[in-house]
Protein backbone atom coordinates (compact mmCIF):
# COMPACT_ATOMS: atom_id res chain seq x y z
CA UNK A 1 0.00 0.00 0.00
CA UNK A 2 2.79 2.71 1.27
CA UNK A 3 4.97 1.29 -1.43
CA UNK A 4 2.15 2.42 -4.42
CA UNK A 5 1.63 5.74 -2.61
CA UNK A 6 5.47 6.06 -2.50
CA UNK A 7 5.32 5.39 -6.59
CA UNK A 8 2.79 7.80 -7.44
CA UNK A 9 4.27 10.41 -5.19
CA UNK A 10 7.67 9.71 -6.90
CA UNK A 11 5.91 9.60 -10.61
CA UNK A 12 3.86 13.22 -9.25
CA UNK A 13 7.59 14.63 -8.74
CA UNK A 14 9.32 13.74 -11.89
CA UNK A 15 6.12 14.75 -13.92
CA UNK A 16 6.48 17.75 -12.17
CA UNK A 17 10.40 18.34 -12.85
CA UNK A 18 10.15 17.03 -16.29
CA UNK A 19 7.39 19.66 -16.85
CA UNK A 20 9.26 22.72 -15.59
CA UNK A 21 12.59 22.25 -17.91
CA UNK A 22 10.39 21.04 -20.68
CA UNK A 23 7.91 23.92 -20.34
CA UNK A 24 10.74 26.56 -20.45
CA UNK A 25 12.86 24.84 -23.64
CA UNK A 26 14.12 27.49 -25.15
CA UNK A 27 16.01 28.08 -21.60
CA UNK A 28 17.08 24.52 -20.64
CA UNK A 29 17.51 22.30 -23.96
CA UNK A 30 18.30 25.17 -26.84
CA UNK A 31 21.26 27.13 -25.06
CA UNK A 32 23.78 23.55 -24.23
CA UNK A 33 23.03 22.95 -28.43
CA UNK A 34 24.26 26.41 -29.10
CA UNK A 35 27.15 25.80 -27.08
CA UNK A 36 28.23 22.68 -28.02
CA UNK A 37 28.08 23.76 -31.66
CA UNK A 38 30.25 26.58 -31.48
CA UNK A 39 32.77 23.96 -29.17
CA UNK A 40 33.15 21.88 -32.16
CA UNK A 41 33.08 24.83 -34.79
CA UNK A 42 36.10 26.82 -32.59
CA UNK A 43 37.56 23.78 -30.84
CA UNK A 44 36.83 21.37 -33.71
CA UNK A 45 36.96 22.42 -36.70
CA UNK A 46 39.51 25.70 -36.41
CA UNK A 47 42.04 24.84 -34.42
CA UNK A 48 41.45 21.16 -33.98
CA UNK A 49 42.53 21.02 -37.53
CA UNK A 50 45.82 22.55 -36.33
CA UNK A 51 46.68 20.48 -33.28
CA UNK A 52 46.49 17.20 -35.47
CA UNK A 53 45.90 13.61 -33.24
CA UNK A 54 45.07 13.41 -29.69
CA UNK A 55 46.01 9.89 -28.40
CA UNK A 56 46.26 8.78 -32.40
CA UNK A 57 42.64 9.89 -32.55
CA UNK A 58 41.59 13.32 -34.48
CA UNK A 59 41.29 15.79 -32.43
CA UNK A 60 37.42 16.34 -33.03
CA UNK A 61 36.56 13.10 -32.54
CA UNK A 62 38.25 13.31 -29.48
CA UNK A 63 36.64 16.06 -27.74
CA UNK A 64 33.44 15.13 -28.14
CA UNK A 65 32.83 12.55 -25.41
CA UNK A 66 33.85 15.14 -23.25
CA UNK A 67 31.50 17.81 -24.38
CA UNK A 68 28.51 15.81 -23.98
CA UNK A 69 29.28 15.04 -21.03
CA UNK A 70 30.00 18.60 -19.87
CA UNK A 71 26.64 19.33 -20.99
CA UNK A 72 25.42 16.43 -18.96
CA UNK A 73 27.28 17.32 -15.72
CA UNK A 74 25.85 21.28 -15.89
CA UNK A 75 22.77 20.35 -17.16
CA UNK A 76 21.85 17.91 -14.27
CA UNK A 77 23.29 20.09 -11.94
CA UNK A 78 21.40 23.43 -12.62
CA UNK A 79 18.70 21.16 -12.97
CA UNK A 80 18.06 20.27 -9.51
CA UNK A 81 19.67 23.59 -7.78
CA UNK A 82 17.69 25.97 -9.39
CA UNK A 83 14.37 23.53 -9.35
CA UNK A 84 14.80 23.12 -5.93
CA UNK A 85 15.73 26.15 -4.80
CA UNK A 86 13.10 28.21 -6.80
CA UNK A 87 10.55 25.79 -4.70
CA UNK A 88 12.12 26.77 -1.73
CA UNK A 89 12.31 30.17 -2.57
CA UNK A 90 8.58 30.59 -3.49
CA UNK A 91 7.57 28.10 -0.62
CA UNK A 92 6.07 24.91 -2.64
CA UNK A 93 8.77 22.80 -1.58
CA UNK A 94 5.75 22.75 1.68
CA UNK A 95 3.49 20.97 -1.03
CA UNK A 96 6.06 17.83 -0.16
CA UNK A 97 7.18 18.50 3.25
CA UNK A 98 3.39 18.47 4.50
CA UNK A 99 2.55 15.70 2.18
CA UNK A 100 3.16 11.67 3.49
CA UNK A 101 6.25 11.64 0.93
CA UNK A 102 9.47 9.80 2.36
CA UNK A 103 12.79 11.72 2.31
CA UNK A 104 13.96 9.34 -0.34
CA UNK A 105 11.31 9.56 -2.48
CA UNK A 106 12.18 13.49 -2.83
CA UNK A 107 15.64 13.31 -3.04
CA UNK A 108 14.79 10.49 -5.55
CA UNK A 109 12.45 12.30 -7.37
CA UNK A 110 14.99 15.63 -7.75
CA UNK A 111 17.96 14.09 -8.78
CA UNK A 112 15.49 11.78 -11.42
CA UNK A 113 14.20 14.89 -12.89
CA UNK A 114 18.01 16.71 -13.01
CA UNK A 115 19.42 13.27 -14.66
CA UNK A 116 16.76 13.14 -17.40
CA UNK A 117 17.16 16.87 -18.31
CA UNK A 118 21.50 15.39 -18.22
CA UNK A 119 20.56 13.12 -20.45
CA UNK A 120 18.18 14.62 -22.84
CA UNK A 121 20.70 17.00 -23.45
CA UNK A 122 23.49 14.78 -23.54
CA UNK A 123 21.53 13.41 -26.31
CA UNK A 124 20.96 16.68 -28.50
CA UNK A 125 24.22 17.70 -28.07
CA UNK A 126 25.07 14.42 -29.26
CA UNK A 127 23.42 14.27 -32.28
CA UNK A 128 24.63 18.02 -32.94
CA UNK A 129 27.87 16.54 -32.82
CA UNK A 130 26.92 13.79 -35.79
CA UNK A 131 27.02 17.22 -38.10
CA UNK A 132 30.65 17.33 -37.72
CA UNK A 133 31.71 13.72 -36.79
CA UNK A 134 31.23 10.23 -37.79
CA UNK A 135 30.38 9.16 -33.96
CA UNK A 136 31.96 5.57 -33.79
CA UNK A 137 30.84 3.74 -30.34
CA UNK A 138 33.33 1.26 -28.80
CA UNK A 139 30.49 -0.32 -25.97
CA UNK A 140 27.23 1.22 -25.25
CA UNK A 141 26.80 -0.20 -21.62
CA UNK A 142 29.80 2.10 -20.90
CA UNK A 143 28.22 4.69 -22.30
CA UNK A 144 25.13 4.17 -20.83
CA UNK A 145 26.68 3.58 -17.40
CA UNK A 146 28.97 6.36 -17.10
CA UNK A 147 26.08 8.99 -18.11
CA UNK A 148 23.88 7.82 -15.79
CA UNK A 149 25.75 7.67 -12.90
CA UNK A 150 27.60 11.09 -13.83
CA UNK A 151 24.27 12.59 -13.98
CA UNK A 152 22.94 11.17 -10.59
CA UNK A 153 26.32 12.57 -8.98
CA UNK A 154 25.82 16.36 -10.11
CA UNK A 155 21.73 15.82 -9.58
CA UNK A 156 23.01 15.19 -6.29
CA UNK A 157 25.22 18.25 -5.76
CA UNK A 158 23.14 20.21 -7.56
CA UNK A 159 20.41 19.12 -4.11
CA UNK A 160 23.03 19.62 -2.19
CA UNK A 161 23.65 23.33 -2.93
CA UNK A 162 20.27 23.83 -3.30
CA UNK A 163 19.23 22.83 0.05
CA UNK A 164 21.89 25.50 1.63
CA UNK A 165 21.72 28.09 -0.75
CA UNK A 166 19.98 31.35 0.63
CA UNK A 167 19.94 33.37 -2.22
CA UNK A 168 19.77 32.92 -6.40
CA UNK A 169 23.55 33.80 -6.20
CA UNK A 170 24.54 31.14 -3.66
CA UNK A 171 23.00 28.54 -6.35
CA UNK A 172 25.51 29.74 -9.39
CA UNK A 173 29.13 30.33 -7.06
CA UNK A 174 29.63 26.32 -7.19
CA UNK A 175 28.98 26.21 -10.84
CA UNK A 176 30.95 29.00 -11.29
CA UNK A 177 34.00 28.52 -9.35
CA UNK A 178 34.73 24.57 -8.96
CA UNK A 179 32.29 23.16 -11.67
CA UNK A 180 33.37 25.19 -14.61
CA UNK A 181 37.39 24.92 -13.79
CA UNK A 182 36.82 21.23 -13.01
CA UNK A 183 35.33 20.63 -16.35
CA UNK A 184 37.44 21.95 -18.20
CA UNK A 185 40.66 20.82 -16.16
CA UNK A 186 39.06 17.59 -16.08
CA UNK A 187 40.37 16.52 -19.74
CA UNK A 188 37.68 17.84 -21.73
CA UNK A 189 39.77 19.15 -24.10
CA UNK A 190 43.15 16.75 -23.67
CA UNK A 191 44.75 13.93 -22.41
CA UNK A 192 45.81 14.26 -18.92
CA UNK A 193 49.37 11.77 -20.81
CA UNK A 194 50.11 15.16 -21.97
CA UNK A 195 50.51 17.03 -18.61
CA UNK A 196 53.66 17.01 -17.03
CA UNK A 197 53.65 14.28 -13.83
CA UNK A 198 52.71 16.41 -11.22
CA UNK A 199 50.25 17.53 -12.77
CA UNK A 200 49.01 13.92 -14.01
CA UNK A 201 48.84 12.96 -10.20
CA UNK A 202 46.88 16.69 -9.68
CA UNK A 203 44.04 15.53 -12.28
CA UNK A 204 43.65 12.02 -10.67
CA UNK A 205 42.05 13.98 -7.77
CA UNK A 206 39.22 15.65 -10.04
CA UNK A 207 36.83 13.59 -10.37
CA UNK A 208 35.47 14.70 -13.77
CA UNK A 209 38.55 12.73 -15.40
CA UNK A 210 37.33 9.44 -14.57
CA UNK A 211 33.95 10.53 -15.73
CA UNK A 212 35.00 11.83 -19.01
CA UNK A 213 37.46 8.92 -19.50
CA UNK A 214 35.06 6.49 -18.94
CA UNK A 215 32.53 7.72 -21.17
CA UNK A 216 35.36 8.82 -23.93
CA UNK A 217 36.37 5.35 -23.44
CA UNK A 218 32.80 3.59 -24.44
CA UNK A 219 33.19 5.57 -28.07
CA UNK A 220 37.16 5.77 -28.74
CA UNK A 221 37.87 2.33 -26.36
CA UNK A 222 40.28 4.74 -24.98
CA UNK A 223 40.83 6.25 -21.46
CA UNK A 224 43.63 8.12 -19.14
CA UNK A 225 42.46 5.93 -16.24
CA UNK A 226 41.02 2.75 -15.14
CA UNK A 227 37.44 1.96 -16.33
CA UNK A 228 37.26 0.19 -12.86
CA UNK A 229 38.77 3.03 -11.05
CA UNK A 230 36.37 5.17 -12.67
CA UNK A 231 33.15 3.68 -11.78
CA UNK A 232 34.15 2.98 -8.32
CA UNK A 233 34.67 7.07 -8.05
CA UNK A 234 31.44 7.56 -9.09
CA UNK A 235 29.90 5.23 -6.98
CA UNK A 236 31.52 6.00 -3.96
CA UNK A 237 30.35 10.34 -4.98
CA UNK A 238 26.58 8.66 -5.32
CA UNK A 239 26.89 6.99 -1.81
CA UNK A 240 28.44 9.73 0.35
CA UNK A 241 26.21 12.83 -1.55
CA UNK A 242 22.95 10.63 -1.26
CA UNK A 243 24.21 9.96 2.14
CA UNK A 244 24.68 13.72 2.76
CA UNK A 245 21.52 15.28 0.98
CA UNK A 246 18.92 12.85 2.94
CA UNK A 247 20.86 13.52 6.23
CA UNK A 248 20.20 17.20 5.63
CA UNK A 249 16.57 16.70 4.16
CA UNK A 250 15.66 14.48 7.39
CA UNK A 251 17.05 17.30 9.47
CA UNK A 252 15.29 19.92 8.05
CA UNK A 253 18.40 22.00 6.80
CA UNK A 254 17.27 25.08 5.05
CA UNK A 255 13.86 23.66 4.48
CA UNK A 256 12.52 23.46 8.38
CA UNK A 257 12.54 26.01 11.17
CA UNK B 1 -12.85 9.85 22.91
CA UNK B 2 -10.79 9.84 19.50
CA UNK B 3 -9.08 13.71 19.37
CA UNK B 4 -8.40 14.74 15.50
CA UNK B 5 -5.50 16.74 17.49
CA UNK B 6 -3.76 16.29 21.06
CA UNK B 7 -1.14 18.38 21.70
CA UNK B 8 0.75 18.20 25.14
CA UNK B 9 3.83 20.36 26.27
CA UNK B 10 4.19 21.31 23.51
CA UNK B 11 7.46 24.10 23.28
CA UNK B 12 9.33 25.56 20.88
CA UNK B 13 12.55 27.91 20.97
CA UNK B 14 13.78 29.26 17.53
CA UNK B 15 17.74 29.49 16.61
CA UNK B 16 17.87 32.99 18.21
CA UNK B 17 16.74 31.85 21.57
CA UNK B 18 12.96 33.30 20.78
CA UNK B 19 10.69 31.14 22.85
CA UNK B 20 7.87 31.31 20.66
CA UNK B 21 5.71 28.30 22.16
CA UNK B 22 6.05 27.78 26.45
CA UNK B 23 4.09 24.30 26.44
CA UNK B 24 1.10 24.53 25.20
CA UNK B 25 -1.57 21.78 26.09
CA UNK B 26 -4.66 21.15 23.42
CA UNK B 27 -6.88 18.89 22.18
CA UNK B 28 -9.57 19.27 19.31
CA UNK B 29 -12.27 17.06 19.30
CA UNK B 30 -13.09 14.99 15.88
CA UNK B 31 -15.79 17.15 13.84
CA UNK B 32 -15.09 20.04 15.90
CA UNK B 33 -15.12 23.55 14.72
CA UNK B 34 -12.00 25.24 16.62
CA UNK B 35 -10.50 28.49 16.45
CA UNK B 36 -7.00 29.08 17.40
CA UNK B 37 -6.73 32.64 18.19
CA UNK B 38 -4.47 35.02 19.07
CA UNK B 39 -2.30 38.44 18.71
CA UNK B 40 0.57 38.32 16.28
CA UNK B 41 3.38 36.79 17.35
CA UNK B 42 1.25 34.91 19.72
CA UNK B 43 2.46 31.38 18.44
CA UNK B 44 -0.43 30.08 16.56
CA UNK B 45 1.98 29.45 13.38
CA UNK B 46 4.47 27.97 15.38
CA UNK B 47 1.92 25.66 16.47
CA UNK B 48 0.53 25.35 12.78
CA UNK B 49 3.97 24.77 11.41
CA UNK B 50 4.84 21.62 14.18
CA UNK B 51 1.26 20.40 13.59
CA UNK B 52 2.12 19.90 9.78
CA UNK B 53 5.85 19.22 10.52
CA UNK B 54 6.62 22.66 8.50
CA UNK B 55 8.57 23.74 11.76
CA UNK B 56 11.02 21.20 14.26
CA UNK B 57 9.54 21.47 17.98
CA UNK B 58 11.78 21.62 20.51
CA UNK B 59 9.89 19.86 23.10
CA UNK B 60 6.27 17.97 23.68
CA UNK B 61 3.81 15.76 21.88
CA UNK B 62 1.49 16.11 19.29
CA UNK B 63 -1.10 13.16 17.95
CA UNK B 64 -3.39 13.63 15.03
CA UNK B 65 -5.86 11.11 15.32
CA UNK B 66 -3.75 9.33 17.76
CA UNK B 67 -0.62 9.14 15.50
CA UNK B 68 2.18 10.46 17.26
CA UNK B 69 4.35 12.78 14.54
CA UNK B 70 7.61 11.24 16.25
CA UNK B 71 6.69 7.76 15.36
CA UNK B 72 4.37 7.92 12.73
CA UNK B 73 4.55 11.03 11.09
CA UNK B 74 3.73 9.68 7.75
CA UNK B 75 0.18 8.37 8.77
CA UNK B 76 -0.74 11.34 10.76
CA UNK B 77 0.22 13.89 7.80
CA UNK B 78 -2.16 11.88 5.70
CA UNK B 79 -5.10 13.61 8.32
CA UNK B 80 -4.17 16.78 7.65
CA UNK B 81 -4.95 19.83 4.91
CA UNK B 82 -3.06 22.62 5.51
CA UNK B 83 -3.94 26.19 4.07
CA UNK B 84 -0.77 28.39 5.24
CA UNK B 85 -1.35 32.19 5.79
CA UNK B 86 1.41 32.73 2.67
CA UNK B 87 0.67 32.00 -0.98
CA UNK B 88 3.39 29.03 -1.28
CA UNK B 89 2.39 27.28 -4.61
CA UNK B 90 4.67 27.72 -7.87
CA UNK B 91 3.16 30.70 -9.20
CA UNK B 92 4.20 29.80 -13.16
CA UNK B 93 1.95 26.38 -12.79
CA UNK B 94 -1.27 26.16 -13.33
CA UNK B 95 -4.17 25.73 -11.59
CA UNK B 96 -4.78 21.90 -12.69
CA UNK B 97 -1.06 21.13 -12.24
CA UNK B 98 -0.97 22.37 -8.91
CA UNK B 99 -3.63 20.40 -7.94
CA UNK B 100 -3.05 17.23 -9.51
CA UNK B 101 0.81 17.60 -8.24
CA UNK B 102 -1.02 17.62 -4.70
CA UNK B 103 -2.60 14.77 -5.11
CA UNK B 104 -0.12 13.08 -6.24
CA UNK B 105 2.40 13.35 -3.29
CA UNK B 106 -0.39 12.16 -1.41
CA UNK B 107 -1.01 8.82 -3.44
CA UNK B 108 -3.83 10.06 -5.36
CA UNK B 109 -3.37 8.59 -8.79
CA UNK B 110 -3.84 11.15 -11.43
CA UNK B 111 -7.53 9.94 -13.07
CA UNK B 112 -8.86 10.47 -9.73
CA UNK B 113 -7.11 13.36 -9.35
CA UNK B 114 -8.43 15.20 -12.05
CA UNK B 115 -11.99 14.18 -11.18
CA UNK B 116 -11.59 15.83 -7.63
CA UNK B 117 -9.71 18.84 -9.11
CA UNK B 118 -12.93 19.51 -11.03
CA UNK B 119 -15.27 19.05 -8.32
CA UNK B 120 -12.65 21.00 -5.95
CA UNK B 121 -12.62 23.95 -8.90
CA UNK B 122 -16.21 24.18 -9.64
CA UNK B 123 -16.89 24.30 -5.98
CA UNK B 124 -14.53 27.27 -5.39
CA UNK B 125 -15.75 28.92 -8.94
CA UNK B 126 -12.30 28.66 -10.18
CA UNK B 127 -12.80 26.15 -12.89
CA UNK B 128 -12.68 28.61 -15.84
CA UNK B 129 -8.80 29.67 -14.91
CA UNK B 130 -7.91 25.76 -14.75
CA UNK B 131 -5.84 26.45 -17.35
CA UNK B 132 -4.46 29.56 -16.46
CA UNK B 133 -1.33 29.89 -14.32
CA UNK B 134 -1.62 30.50 -10.45
CA UNK B 135 0.18 34.05 -10.74
CA UNK B 136 -2.60 35.34 -13.11
CA UNK B 137 -4.86 35.23 -10.09
CA UNK B 138 -6.66 37.50 -8.45
CA UNK B 139 -5.86 37.18 -4.21
CA UNK B 140 -9.16 36.07 -3.09
CA UNK B 141 -8.44 33.18 -5.95
CA UNK B 142 -5.24 32.27 -4.42
CA UNK B 143 -7.22 31.81 -1.47
CA UNK B 144 -9.09 29.51 -2.77
CA UNK B 145 -7.11 27.65 -4.58
CA UNK B 146 -5.27 26.74 -1.47
CA UNK B 147 -8.35 25.69 0.17
CA UNK B 148 -9.22 23.55 -3.06
CA UNK B 149 -5.48 22.15 -3.19
CA UNK B 150 -5.50 21.36 0.84
CA UNK B 151 -8.96 19.40 -0.10
CA UNK B 152 -7.46 17.00 -2.91
CA UNK B 153 -6.78 14.16 -0.51
CA UNK B 154 -10.05 14.19 1.23
CA UNK B 155 -8.53 15.21 4.34
CA UNK B 156 -9.71 14.69 8.14
CA UNK B 157 -8.15 17.92 9.67
CA UNK B 158 -8.62 21.11 7.49
CA UNK B 159 -5.89 23.66 9.45
CA UNK B 160 -6.69 27.27 7.68
CA UNK B 161 -3.94 29.63 8.83
CA UNK B 162 -5.79 33.19 8.63
CA UNK B 163 -7.80 32.13 5.34
CA UNK B 164 -9.80 35.46 4.67
CA UNK B 165 -6.96 37.84 5.23
CA UNK B 166 -7.46 40.55 2.60
CA UNK B 167 -10.50 38.49 1.14
CA UNK B 168 -13.50 41.24 0.57
CA UNK B 169 -16.66 40.28 2.94
CA UNK B 170 -18.90 38.98 -0.31
CA UNK B 171 -16.27 36.74 -0.84
CA UNK B 172 -15.42 36.07 2.74
CA UNK B 173 -18.84 35.11 3.43
CA UNK B 174 -18.93 32.23 0.73
CA UNK B 175 -16.02 31.18 2.34
CA UNK B 176 -17.87 30.81 5.51
CA UNK B 177 -20.78 28.77 3.98
CA UNK B 178 -18.39 26.53 2.12
CA UNK B 179 -16.25 25.90 5.61
CA UNK B 180 -19.35 24.98 7.79
CA UNK B 181 -20.53 22.60 4.27
CA UNK B 182 -16.85 20.41 5.26
CA UNK B 183 -17.31 20.53 8.76
CA UNK B 184 -21.24 19.67 8.10
CA UNK B 185 -19.46 16.73 6.17
CA UNK B 186 -17.49 15.61 9.23
CA UNK B 187 -13.99 17.11 8.48
CA UNK B 188 -12.68 19.00 11.46
CA UNK B 189 -11.84 22.49 11.12
CA UNK B 190 -8.99 24.51 12.74
CA UNK B 191 -9.08 28.17 12.18
CA UNK B 192 -6.59 30.61 12.78
CA UNK B 193 -7.99 34.29 12.19
CA UNK B 194 -7.59 37.86 12.82
CA UNK B 195 -11.59 38.50 12.19
CA UNK B 196 -13.29 37.69 15.60
CA UNK B 197 -16.57 37.74 13.85
CA UNK B 198 -15.72 35.38 11.65
CA UNK B 199 -14.12 33.15 14.75
CA UNK B 200 -17.54 33.81 16.94
CA UNK B 201 -19.56 33.24 13.46
CA UNK B 202 -17.99 29.39 12.68
CA UNK B 203 -16.22 27.82 15.43
CA UNK B 204 -17.76 26.37 18.46
CA UNK B 205 -14.51 25.89 20.65
CA UNK B 206 -12.06 28.66 21.14
CA UNK B 207 -8.35 28.82 22.10
CA UNK B 208 -6.60 31.86 22.54
CA UNK B 209 -2.53 32.02 22.86
CA UNK B 210 -0.64 34.73 23.77
CA UNK B 211 3.25 35.14 24.34
CA UNK B 212 3.72 30.87 23.72
CA UNK B 213 0.80 30.31 26.13
CA UNK B 214 -2.92 29.22 26.03
CA UNK B 215 -4.45 32.02 28.47
CA UNK B 216 -8.46 30.86 27.52
CA UNK B 217 -9.51 26.91 26.22
CA UNK B 218 -13.07 26.66 26.26
CA UNK B 219 -16.24 26.17 24.15
CA UNK B 220 -17.24 29.84 22.64
CA UNK B 221 -20.80 29.42 24.20
CA UNK B 222 -18.84 29.67 27.81
CA UNK B 223 -16.83 32.07 27.20
CA UNK B 224 -18.93 34.70 25.39
CA UNK B 225 -21.04 34.27 28.68
CA UNK B 226 -18.10 35.04 30.60
CA UNK B 227 -18.27 38.76 29.25
CA UNK B 228 -20.36 40.92 32.19
CA UNK B 229 -21.11 44.24 30.39
CA UNK B 230 -21.91 44.67 26.86
CA UNK B 231 -21.94 48.14 25.40
CA UNK B 232 -24.87 48.52 22.61
CA UNK B 233 -25.44 51.74 20.49
CA UNK B 234 -29.11 53.33 20.21
CA UNK B 235 -29.99 55.28 17.22
CA UNK B 236 -32.90 57.28 18.67
CA UNK B 237 -35.54 59.80 17.16
CA UNK B 238 -35.63 62.31 19.03
CA UNK B 239 -33.53 65.30 19.05
CA UNK B 240 -31.87 65.65 22.03
CA UNK B 241 -33.24 63.03 24.12
CA UNK B 242 -31.77 63.90 27.24
CA UNK B 243 -32.15 60.20 28.62
CA UNK B 244 -31.58 58.83 31.75
CA UNK B 245 -31.87 55.19 32.64
CA UNK B 246 -32.14 54.51 36.12
CA UNK B 247 -29.41 51.84 37.44
CA UNK B 248 -27.78 51.74 33.21
CA UNK B 249 -24.46 53.98 32.41
CA UNK B 250 -25.76 55.77 29.38
CA UNK B 251 -23.28 58.11 27.40
CA UNK B 252 -25.07 60.72 24.94
CA UNK B 253 -23.10 60.64 22.06
CA UNK B 254 -24.70 62.93 19.65
CA UNK B 255 -28.17 64.19 19.56
CA UNK B 256 -29.65 61.09 18.05
CA UNK B 257 -26.93 58.56 19.83
CA UNK B 258 -26.61 56.64 22.87
CA UNK B 259 -23.89 53.88 24.29
CA UNK B 260 -25.81 52.04 26.66
CA UNK B 261 -23.81 49.30 29.40
CA UNK B 262 -26.22 46.01 30.35
CA UNK B 263 -24.44 43.97 32.76
CA UNK B 264 -25.29 40.41 33.01
CA UNK B 265 -28.22 40.60 35.10
CA UNK B 266 -29.68 43.61 33.08
CA UNK B 267 -32.14 43.03 30.13
CA UNK B 268 -32.74 44.98 27.39
CA UNK B 269 -36.54 45.49 27.65
CA UNK B 270 -35.45 47.26 30.66
CA UNK B 271 -34.08 49.55 28.59
CA UNK B 272 -36.46 49.65 26.19
CA UNK B 273 -39.09 49.96 28.95
CA UNK B 274 -37.79 53.28 30.39
CA UNK B 275 -36.57 54.82 27.03
CA UNK B 276 -40.42 54.39 25.79
CA UNK B 277 -42.02 55.56 29.14
CA UNK B 278 -39.74 59.27 28.50
CA UNK B 279 -41.02 59.37 24.72
CA UNK B 280 -37.66 58.37 22.94
CA UNK B 281 -38.15 55.65 19.99
CA UNK B 282 -35.76 53.66 19.16
CA UNK B 283 -34.45 53.40 15.62
CA UNK B 284 -32.10 50.99 15.94
CA UNK B 285 -29.54 49.13 17.82
CA UNK B 286 -26.13 47.64 17.34
CA UNK B 287 -23.29 46.10 19.64
CA UNK B 288 -20.52 48.47 20.07
CA UNK B 289 -17.94 45.76 19.60
CA UNK B 290 -17.74 42.57 18.96
CA UNK B 291 -18.71 40.44 22.22
CA UNK B 292 -15.55 38.19 21.11
CA UNK B 293 -13.19 41.01 20.50
CA UNK B 294 -13.70 42.60 24.20
CA UNK B 295 -12.83 39.32 25.85
CA UNK B 296 -9.94 38.66 23.18
CA UNK B 297 -8.76 41.78 24.25
CA UNK B 298 -9.48 40.96 27.93
CA UNK B 299 -7.91 38.40 28.07
CA UNK B 300 -4.70 38.52 26.13
CA UNK B 301 -4.07 42.42 28.52
CA UNK B 302 -4.32 39.78 31.42
CA UNK B 303 -1.76 37.28 29.90
CA UNK B 304 0.70 39.76 29.24
CA UNK B 305 0.05 41.56 32.67
CA UNK B 306 1.11 37.89 34.33
CA UNK B 307 3.76 37.45 31.81
CA UNK B 308 5.35 41.29 32.76
CA UNK B 309 5.03 39.82 36.56
CA UNK B 310 6.98 37.21 36.30
CA UNK B 311 9.50 39.14 34.28
CA UNK B 312 9.64 41.47 37.54
CA UNK B 313 9.58 38.52 40.19
CA UNK B 314 12.60 36.39 38.23
CA UNK B 315 14.74 39.52 38.25
CA UNK B 316 14.39 40.31 41.64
Amino acid sequence: MQSAVNRIALKSILHKEVHRFTRIWVQTLVPPAITISLYFVIFGSLIGSRIGDMGGIDYMSFIVPGLIMMSVITNSYSNVASSFFSAKWQRNVEEMLVAPVPNWVIVAGYVGGGMIRGMLVGLIVTVVSLLFVDLQIHNIWVIIATVCLTSAVFALGGLINAIFANSFDDISIIPTFILTPLTYLGGVFYSISLLPEFWQGVSQANPIVYMVNAFRYGFLGISDVSLTTAFLVLLTFIIVLYTIAMTLISKGIGLRS
Amino acid sequence: MQYALEISHLEKVYKGGFHALKGIDLKVEQGDFFALLGPNGAGKSTAIGIITSLVNKTKGQVKVFGHDIDKELEQAKTYLGLVPQEFNFNQFESLLTILINQAGYYGVNRKIALERAEKQLKQLELWDKRNDSARMLSGGMKRRLMIARALMHNPQVLILDEPTAGVDIELRRAMWDFLRELNQQGITIILTTHYLEEAEMLCRNIAIIDNGRIVENTNMKSLLATLDVETIILDVKADGPNAQLKEFVVREIDSHTLEVDIRKDQTLNQVFGQLTEQGIEVLSMRNKSNRLEELFVRLVNKGSRADANAETVGAT
